[in-house]
């Protein structure tokens, strides 16, 4: 294993954990695009280029904004005083604990069967482009939909009805 | 280590600190970002295991990442917008008071 990869996930892990932990919401927005910018670089570090670029434009492009302009069209980053966890914390913690443990435990106990170093593939960009207007055409046409779909469905649920008192 | 073992690790620390994220806060937006996180460590996986399967040639694992993240852009769009919506009618992202069904 690389210092690189280490590196990354260090990065990866620790803005993950700071997008939970936060007090600040927009520190927390920060810290998930910290987060996001990391899972982008360990993409390029697979050698899936498209990927990685691809994750950099919709999360940190699109997604972080997105975000940041819901904290700030809602209540902003203020820190509500009955504390930034719900009163189920301690189960949910527990949740998120035992499904790690398992899915760690699940990894190590293969982590020799798991295959080593293997050749870089060589990808172009050619090759996606053909491979999504091919053999992928179909399922690129269902997200296209899904996509204004949800373009519209966003603005239509966010919208202001007529006549609502502000 | 396989490397393929530490990128497997990598994204279950994350899918786990996604969950505790959705689990715990009480911010609706930031339960958002933890399904976000969650997302992504799952295409993580999928990257990973495209990387060191035996036929990455095919582009499976990748194509499925980049639709993934197709379809995690419109589950956000949507979402934010639900939480400013129901911001307006409740004044709150507090999902603790959300607990009526009705307006």
């Amino acid at each position: 294993m690389s210092a690189v990869f280490w590196i990354l996930a260090a990065l990866t892990v620790l803005g993950g954990v700071a997008a939970v932990t936060l007090k600040n919401t927009v520190h927390c927005a920060l810290a998930v695009t910290v987060a996001f910018a990391g899972l982008a670089l360990l993409y390029l570090q697979l050698d899936a280029q498209f990927a990685g670029f691809a994750q950099i434009l919709v999360y940190i492009g699109a997604v972080a904004i997105l975000v940041v302009f819901a904290i700030l069209l809602t209540s902003g980053s203020e820190t509500p005083k009955q504390g930034i966890f719900s009163r189920s914390w301690f189960t949910g913690m527990i949740i998120a604990a035992a499904v790690f443990a398992v899915l760690g435990w699940a990894v190590i106990q293969r982590i020799q069967a798991l295959p080593h170093e293997t050749a870089a593939p060589s990808v172009t960009v050619n090759q996606i482009g053909n491979a999504l207007l091919g053999r992928y055409v179909l399922p690129l046409e269902i997200v296209a939909l899904l996509l204004t779909a949800a373009l519209v469905g966003a603005v239509i649920v966010a919208m202001h009805e007529k006549g609502e008192s502000k | 280590m396989t490397p393929l073992g530490g990128y497997l690790l990598v994204a279950a620390l994350v899918f786990a600190i996604g969950l505790a994220g959705a689990l715990t806060r009480r911010n609706a937006i930031l339960v958002l970002i933890g399904i976000e996180l969650m997302l992504n460590a799952a295409n993580l996986n999928l990257i990973a295991f495209w990387r060191y399967g035996p036929h990455p040639e095919l582009l499976t694992g990748m194509m499925f990442a980049v639709f993934s993240i197709a379809v995690a852009a419109a589950e956000a769009a949507v979402g934010l917008g639900l939480v400013i919506s129901v911001y307006r009618h409740t004044r709150t992202t507090d999902l603790d008071e959300m607990n009526r069904m009705k307006g």
